[in-house]
């Protein structure tokens, strides 16, 4: 039996296109420091720091955790650098509880970032290989004909993304952190936005930013004593699956339904849009949410954009089961800490502290986070409630 | 004028790598024969799935993969993009269709081009097939084939797309 650990502190930056007041170093430590400040502790409370980021090609700089040990005050203490592409930010969070909860460590530090005006992410990783064409014409290239078969599969009309992309911006407008600030986005301007990878409009893609986020986690006692309220870890769990293999389900991968299933298990979780009362979920194209509303059994197989169009996922049609508060990826998308971004603002949600973007009396919310060719997947279900 | 204003923020930098590639047996054996204008696949011996380009061993068996299944030219349209922006470093014009296709007898779907259609028509199930490159000007490489043209036969049903056997699809 493992033992409790609990988010007792979060610190994100601003979210934009270019912070050029900063360098690398200086972004994760401004995570890092609010992070400590919100748990009330300084540097010499951490005794590990768990670090995790997208590809080093994006940004050119290899084991980049090794310069950033002295920004985030490590030298001389443990630390560990996480690599799961896109879903990294979260894997990178459920390393770090991982290392409180076997006891390891009492209490650790957890970051990631990105820092995209320094890097070419859209283009890194398209290197040529001689057995394939080299047409890998960015993520969005890649997710696009999985959209258009769920597309197809599904039968959904064709203006659920247009309101994925409105209700995650609306979301977003009330995150003073998030890089889109989109008051007045309207479905017509979405639609009329250029078309960049059919069947995705320039509007229906994430932005991309400069950013870090940070978490401290500490075991039962020490999370007992924090004077903010903590956000109990109930479930978390990873899995992947190749990329390429006959027969694969791209739209709904199996990998994403398992790890679901193992999270909810973990936490009780029997029907996740009744048990839950929100969501922070990784999607970075807006007919990701339908999807993975089904991939993650809030929604029957094909049923998923029924609950996007009801406004049942969003805050301001007072949804029962609103996802991405925050603004999710498609408002702020600094790759690398995304996905913790999803599982900070879960628990951010559980503490009561998301400010205007607050669900109303949330007890129980889930972080997740996918990368690669949607084959990682890591999710968290954290809780106001010890478990 | 203050040296604020001047003050330097950031320098672009780019990193270029050259690799030696080292294609291992599986590709450097597909790579031999596309010189030669045929597509060469293997066929795992757990789960009888063929796949293309080889790699050696079945991703969902984990075993090794040897026996090869020379596959034709003929494709499926699995799915699809129409590309709206440019590749760098490639000469290609937006629009141009970028479509996951799966061939004749093999039962895993790659990327390549679809050209000599109206995009618009472009759709799941569309039957297609390859356009080479002069053999004068071919290599180890699966660019030997241009792009796929549409084929002017019925359109394969979802459910048997990437099940087809090397014969083909008479509709």
């Amino acid at each position: 039996m493992s033992k409790l650990a609990a988010v007792v502190g979060i610190g994100q930056t601003r979210y934009k296109t270019r912070r050029g007041d900063v360098s690398i170093a200086g972004l994760v430590r401004e995570a890092a420091a609010n992070a400590l400040e919100d748990a009330g502790l300084g540097w010499d409370d951490v005794e590990a720091v768990i670090i995790g980021k997208a590809p080093d090609m994006f940004e050119g700089v290899v084991m980049p955790e090794c310069y950033l040990s002295d920004a985030l005050g490590c030298n001389g203490k443990p630390m560990l650098r996480v690599h799961t592409a896109g879903s990294v930010g979260g894997s990178t969070a459920l390393v770090a509880a991982s290392h409180v909860q076997s006891g390891s460590f009492r209490r650790v530090l957890t970051v990631t970032f990105e820092k995209q005006s320094e890097s070419n992410a859209m283009w890194a990783l398209s290197t040529p290989q001689p057995f394939s064409v080299h047409l890998n014409a960015g993520a969005g290239g890649y997710f696009a004909p999985i959209i258009r078969e769920y597309m197809r599969r599904s039968g959904a009309p064709y203006d659920v993304g247009l309101k994925v992309a409105v209700k995650d911006r609306l979301h977003g407008a009330r995150n003073p952190l998030a890089h889109l600030q989109l008051p007045h986005i309207t479905m017509q301007e979405v639609e009329e936005s250029m078309m960049l990878w059919d069947p995705l409009r320039f509007l229906e893609a994430c932005p991309s930013s400069d950013g870090a986020c940070a978490m401290v986690i500490a075991d039962e006692e020490l999370a007992t004593r924090s004077p903010k309220p903590p956000a109990w870890i109930r479930g978390g769990a990873m899995r992947s699956e190749p990329t390429m293999y006959a027969g694969r389900d791209e739209v709904n991968p199996r990998a994403g339904r398992d790890c679901a299933a193992d999270v909810y298990r973990q936490a009780g979780i029997t029907d996740p849009r009744r048990d839950l009362d929100c969501a922070e979920v990784y999607v970075p194209f807006s007919w990701y949410e339908p999807m993975w509303l089904e991939n993650l059994g809030f929604a029957a197989e094909g049923e998923g954009w029924k609950l996007t169009m009801a406004g049942a996922t969003s805050l301001d049609e007072g949804g029962d089961i609103p996802w991405n508060c925050s603004g999710g990826v498609l408002s702020s998308n600094p790759i690398g800490a995304s996905g913790m971004i999803r599982f900070a603002e879960a628990a951010r949600q559980v503490r009561g502290d998301a400010g205007a973007h607050q669900v109303p009396g949330a007890r129980l919310a889930l972080g997740h986070a996918y990368g690669g060719g949607a084959q990682f997947f890591a999710m968290w279900v954290v809780g106001a409630d010890k478990p | 004028m203050s040296d604020a204003e001047h003050a330097v923020t950031g320098i672009e930098c780019p990193v270029y790598l050259q690799y030696h590639f080292t294609a291992g047996r599986a590709p450097a054996r597909f790579l031999t024969r596309i010189r030669e204008g045929v597509l060469t696949g293997q066929r795992c011996p757990r789960c009888s799935n063929v796949y293309i380009p080889p790699r050696g061993s079945c991703p969902a068996c984990g075993v090794p993969t040897e026996e090869e299944v020379v596959l034709p030219d003929k494709a499926t349209v699995q799915s699809f993009t129409v590309v709206a922006i440019p590749i760098p470093n490639n000469p290609i014009e937006p629009p141009f269709v970028v479509a996951n296709l799966v061939l004749d007898g093999a039962n895993i779907a790659f990327i390549h081009l679809i050209s000599e259609c109206d995009n618009s028509a472009v759709h799941i199930g569309q039957r297609v097939q390859a356009v080479w490159k002069p053999r004068e000007e071919w290599g180890y490489a699966m660019d030997n084939i241009r792009y796929f043209r549409p084929l002017d036969e019925p359109d394969v049903p979802v459910e048997q797309i990437g099940r087809l056997s090397v014969s083909g699809w008479e509709g």
